[in-house]
């Protein structure tokens, strides 16, 4: 079964209604399970209000977990923007295809300029962006990752939603890892914010981890964009569709991020309220979902805020980012996607991390055995 | 509230006990048996089946408007005699439902995994409703699903061994990421093995030398009824598992990790 038909089964409002009647001794009970053994009953309760007294234990079971599993230490990041010219028309971004700002998309010495400057800080994974249109299709994307492959073990991409087969094809060029976000999976809501283009096609993008799975991409990044509509539903899905991927595509390893809303060239909209708190809520219970999954706290966030939220789960960080195409390097002033709120440079962003007794881990060890790691063999024999 | 029902191959089961039929003194002691279980589904091997017109006393005596018969291959040691030994079955039984069972050592029985997802690929292309005898291995158990097998049957300890649940560790991965319905099958020696399973949330037991051997066949059969129900009804009323594990901070603690929250931007 495809998550597609998994999602119809389900309708956002009741799912919201069923997750606001949840109550103490539910959360008490979901907060009982042995790890790992949480299910999405649970998991409506410790997404519900009902849990806003109950955080605490959840921030500690969640800590405890993180560290269990994966030490402590926090992986960094960076994105790395190649374009920002896209065909969508989408309520919230600043690359919408409605705004009048100069459209770019990087060729290979402005990647590499860009790249430069990010191994410069110490970065050895990157996500790169690009918005939606044939121009940054799969061949320009097959070229980005040929040009990168030598300078970073982790390529990451956030692009818009790919053909089985093409997925497969990035994958022989080195591709690692692919994020693709839902935005919402309320289709009143996703209607309402995805106005025209192939962004439009909610069922192709609720298909999108379904066809990652099949190519054999090796990780899958969830996630929602809160605020567009009721967060608690919104993370539900998000947490139905882990599951799913979990299950089905099981030899394949599960990110989570949660970006909200931020300011954005365009014009307002209507956000529904998620705060900080309502972020670390949504953290923590993913973690108690899913004691394997990464969980990306990002530079939206400020500074005071990721420096106490990021033990409370999460295990990657992005640090240093520039949302704009070119923004390391070659065109440093260009429009920017989005605001980012905590402006250290990685290495102060790690600095911290050891002062609070974390590693900061800069490579992709996901990647050492598929043959693209640089000094993978002789890495393994000595 | 009745339990939910099982459904495997878009077919309905009330009952979560699945029986054996080998080893009771008798087709009488049998039929009684199948009776008080309250089961839906039964295991025959094929062997009993090539009798080539005989009677079987145990066959005969299963009354098919009550029971699905589910043949197994039991017997088989390799891919190749399994999908024979289905073919086989499927022709004289008319039923496309089978217990895939390959075991090539005699002494303990223990299903081949390789022999087993090979013998799956090839009869669900043949359209046979497969139901594979394996270890407790969940990475087998996921090869198995994705080759189309319409349930799993991990087993719990040793076939015959009336241990119960020794591979608890692995059935609970197996049951938490599975796709198709679980069936805990082999090593089940009590009642309360059986109640175990279902409340860890196994979809079914099959059960048959603790009943088949027991002093009395049809009290037993009786009992492991009562106990998959109990096991099921738990499981469906939301069983508070390990309420302590966690151990929840009390009201008055402090707040060392979310107290920032309260602070002023938040």
């Amino acid at each position: 079964m495809s998550f597609l038909d998994e999602w119809r089964r389900h309708d956002f409002a009741s799912v919201s209604r069923r997750i606001a009647s949840k109550t103490a001794a539910d959360v008490r009970r979901a907060l009982g399970r042995p790890r790992g053994s949480v299910d999405l009953e649970d998991f409506a309760a410790l997404l519900s209000p009902a849990a806003a007294p109950f955080l605490e234990d959840m921030a500690q079971a969640s800590h405890r977990d993180t560290v269990e599993r994966f030490g402590r230490t926090m992986r960094l990041y960076a994105p790395l923007y190649l374009s920002n010219a896209c065909a969508n028309v989408c309520t919230y971004c600043g690359f919408s295809a409605h705004n009048k700002i100069r459209r770019k998309v990087l060729t290979d010495p402005e990647i590499l300029a860009d790249a430069r400057v990010l191994k410069s800080h110490g970065f050895d994974s990157v996500l790169l962006v690009t918005g939606e249109t044939a121009r940054v299709g799969r061949e320009y994307l097959s070229n980005a990752l040929r040009v990168l492959r030598p300078h970073f073990s982790g390529l990451w991409i956030e692009v818009q939603p790919l053909p089985e087969e093409d997925y497969a094809q990035l994958a022989t060029d080195g591709l690692s890892a692919v994020m693709v976000y839902q935005e919402t999976y309320d289709e009143a809501a996703y209607r309402r914010n995805h106005l025209s283009g192939p962004k439009a096609d909610i069922a192709w993008r609720l298909e999108t981890p379904d066809r990652l799975g099949r190519a054999g991409i090796k990780k899958i990044g969830l996630g929602a964009l809160f605020g567009l509509s009721d967060w608690r539903a919104d993370a539900w899905f998000t947490g139905l569709h882990l599951r799913h991927v979990e299950t089905v595509h099981w030899r394949t390893k599960t990110s989570v991020s949660f970006p909200r809303l931020r300011p954005h060239e365009g014009g307002e909209i209507p956000v529904t309220p998620f705060d900080e708190r309502d972020l670390v809520q949504a953290a923590c219970a993913f973690r108690l979902l899913s004691p394997e999954a990464e969980l990306s706290l990002s530079t939206r966030e400020g500074e005071a805020f990721r420096n106490r939220a990021f033990r409370l789960g999460f295990t990657s960080m992005s640090a240093g980012s520039r949302t704009n195409p070119g923004g390391y390097a070659s065109a440093p002033e260009s429009l920017e996607q989005f605001e980012i709120d905590d402006a250290r440079s990685p290495e102060q962003v790690a600095a911290f991390l050891r002062s609070q007794g974390y590693e900061a881990v800069w490579k992709d060890w996901d990647q050492a055995y598929d043959g693209f790691a640089r000094n993978a063999p002789e890495a393994l024999v000595s | 509230m009745s339990p939910r029902p099982l459904v495997i191959a878009g077919v309905e089961f009330s009952s979560r006990l699945f029986l054996g039929t080998g080893k009771f003194s008798s087709g009488e002691a049998m039929r009684q048996s199948l009776e008080a279980s309250g089961t839906q589904l039964v295991t025959v091997a094929l062997g009993r089946v090539r009798t080539g017109g005989e009677a079987d006393d145990i066959i005969d005596r299963i009354d098919t408007s009550l029971y699905r018969l589910l043949p197994n291959t039991s017997g088989t040691r390799s891919a190749r005699e399994a999908v024979l030994a289905a073919e086989l079955a499927r022709e004289a039984l008319e039923t496309n439902w089978l217990k895939l069972e390959i075991h090539p050592d005699p002494k303990y029985l223990m299903p081949d995994p390789i022999e087993t997802l090979q013998a799956t690929e090839l009869l669900v292309k043949r359209g046979f409703i497969v139901l594979p005898y394996v270890h407790a291995d969940p990475v087998l158990c996921k090869r198995l699903e994705e080759a189309g097998a319409a349930a799993v049957m991990p087993l719990g300890s040793p076939i015959g061994s009336n241990r119960g649940l020794e591979s608890r560790a692995f059935l609970e991965i197996i049951i938490a990421q599975s796709r198709v319905p679980v069936v805990v099958d082999a090593g089940l020696g009590a009642p309360s093995h059986a109640a175990a399973a279902l409340e860890m949330g196994a979809d079914a037991v099959l059960v048959n030398t603790a009943i088949a051997a027991a002093e009395d066949p049809v009290g037993m059969a009786a009992a492991f009824r009562l106990g998959v129900e109990a096991g099921r009804r738990a499981r469906e009323a939301g069983l508070a598992r390990g309420e302590a594990a966690r151990g929840l901070v009390r009201a008055e603690a402090t707040s060392p990790l979310t107290s920032f929250l309260g602070e002023a931007g938040s």
